[in-house]
């Protein structure tokens, strides 16, 4: 297997873009990716996308993308994996160069999401989950990961109070960190109390707990890494070490411990393995914080903390951008956004900036080995990389 | 958008009935019935009725209802463990949303879920209330 570098990313400004039409959205942001690469043609694109036909009305974006970015005819995939589709784009290019098939590989994401009204967004999100028995019966995804809550601060015997602040603090701590993010979509600074008196969307998860719905595209252009120290030597080179991928099942109802991610468990060991890493050795990480308690149970599953102690993170600054383990610089879903198949690839984008040094005002002191996480439904699909920059 | 009413009628003996199976290999049961059991490859099972008591595992309360569930909204929903040990996501009704509570016992009921789907027909399934 060849070794696979990241030699451009893109991402153009997330949020109600109702000026622009998916393919517009895509494009901005592939182009960004080539123009930071510096390559004018692309052999392959993977583009993860989770519900284009239903958000748009819009199937075969292999065909759409790739004619409206003036590449046909190459080969191109759409991959699915619900909110976790941009990770496995991510996988699916990886795969691709490091098998030898192509040398210039394009992986993206992009969800146009804002074109449909709320109830019918729900209900393309909810299809990500047991429609038959969970949807059927009412279920919403804040619901799902509410009573991920609820099951967690029963386990842990946490109070309603304390349990009201360790979830404030990581919406709190996202917000400071996309506060600095000109591609944000809600670049606001939130309060603890802004927070916890916000409308109550699925006990205990109110409406600050929870990522918004986004129109947003993201892109990254992969090649080896001996092509990559030949040919594209403007930026620091950026490797991927690490893959890991796992599925966990669709319902949450039948999982033995519902606080408990074992597909992030699974993915990361297989990346940190693959890297040669340990959770202590990963300098900061962009994780799936669709809502406060998802990137509670994360960190948990990740390994930076242990079972039960990922939810004192956020209230104690150890996540935050001078904290032991940097969790989201981006502002992660809850400030930047969630256009759900872009998700995963913006991850890498921001991982990409930051081990180059290139992360503006977001810039960490100390990021040499970068992580990213994302993951679909209420966790049945996870996707863990690893990088490296090579400043 | 509609769909076929057979995407109903094929899951009735499950929804109004609680049939599920059991492994002959583990003796777990399994809801809804499932052709292979994970973790050990068995394919032998029995068929069983759900046992319809059991206590609350986790609960929300949904206040930001999906699709159809608009007019019902705020309700109590909750992972419910049964007595066989099967698990499933129901709505928790006939109780205050703020007596609800992880460990309750609970009972399934046969009740309507959606006063109505794309068909145009109505929707039945289980609910659970307070034992």
């Amino acid at each position: 297997m060849r070794e696979v570098a990241v030699i451009g990313v893109g991402m153009n400004k997330w949020g109600e873009l109702w000026e622009k039409s998916m393919r517009d959205i895509f494009v901005e942001a592939a182009l960004l990716a080539m123009d930071d690469a510096g390559v004018k043609k692309i052999e392959a694109l993977y583009v993860g996308s989770m519900s284009p036909g239903i958000f748009a009305g819009q199937e075969h974006l292999e065909s759409l993308l790739t004619d409206y970015l003036g590449q046909c005819p190459i080969p191109a995939a759409r991959v699915e994996s619900a909110c976790a589709s941009g990770g496995l784009a991510m996988r699916t290019g990886w795969m691709d160069v490091a098998l030898g098939l192509h040398d210039i590989v394009m992986v993206s994401g992009v969800e146009k999401m804002l074109d449909v009204d709320g109830g019918t967004a729900t209900y393309a999100l909810a299809t990500a989950a047991d429609q038959e028995w969970e949807g059927y019966n009412g279920a919403t995804f804040p619901g799902l990961y509410a009573m991920m809550a609820h099951a967690y601060q029963h386990k842990y015997k946490i109070s309603d109070d304390r349990f009201r602040d360790m979830l404030a603090a990581v919406s709190v701590k996202n917000h400071a960190n996309g506060y600095l993010n000109e591609k944000a979509q809600f670049r606001l600074k939130m309060t603890m109390e802004g927070v916890k008196t916000s409308t109550m969307v699925a006990d205990p998860l109110r409406l600050m707990d929870c990522s918004p719905i986004t129109d947003g595209a993201a892109a990254a252009i992969l090649c080896p890494v001996d092509v990559a120290k030949k040919k594209f030597k403007h930026h620091p080179i950026v490797k991927v070490l690490g893959t890991g991928a796992a599925t966990d099942t669709i319902a949450l109802h039948s999982r033995e411990d519902m606080t408990w991610l074992r597909g992030t468990e699974v993915a990361a060991k297989e990346a940190y393995k693959m890297a040669g890493m340990t959770p202590q050795k990963i300098d900061f990480a962009e994780v799936h914080d669709c809502f406060t308690i998802a990137e509670i149970c994360v960190i948990e599953a990740l390994g930076f903390f242990k079972p039960g102690k990922g939810c004192t993170a956020a209230l104690e600054g150890k996540t935050a951008r001078d904290g032991i383990i940097p969790i989201n610089p981006s502002g992660g879903l809850k400030s930047k956004g969630h256009p759900v198949g872009a998700t995963g690839i913006a991850q890498i984008v921001e991982v990409t900036n930051q081990l180059r040094g290139e992360a503006g005002k977001r810039q960490l002191p100390k990021a040499k080995i970068g992580l990213t996480q994302n993951m679909g439904g209420s966790g049945g699909t996870t996707l863990v990389h690893i990088f490296k920059g090579e400043k | 958008m509609s769909q076929t009413t057979a995407k109903y009628w094929r899951e009735i003996p499950q929804r109004y009935r609680g049939e599920a199976v059991k492994s002959e290999k583990t003796g777990k049961v399994y809801f809804p019935p499932r052709l292979v059991e994970p973790g050990n490859g068995n394919r032998k099972f029995k068929p069983v009725k759900l046992t319809y008591t059991g206590k609350i595992l986790t609960w929300t309360v949904i206040r930001v209802a999906p699709m159809g569930f608009e007019r019902q909204s705020p309700y109590a929903l909750g992972v419910i463990e049964l007595d066989d040990g099967a698990r499933i996501t129901s709505q928790i009704v006939d109780i205050p949303l703020d007596k609800v509570k992880i460990g309750m016992k609970v009972r399934v009921e046969f009740r309507r879920i959606n006063d109505d789907g794309p068909n145009g027909i109505h929707l039945y399934g289980y609910k659970v209330v307070p034992e």
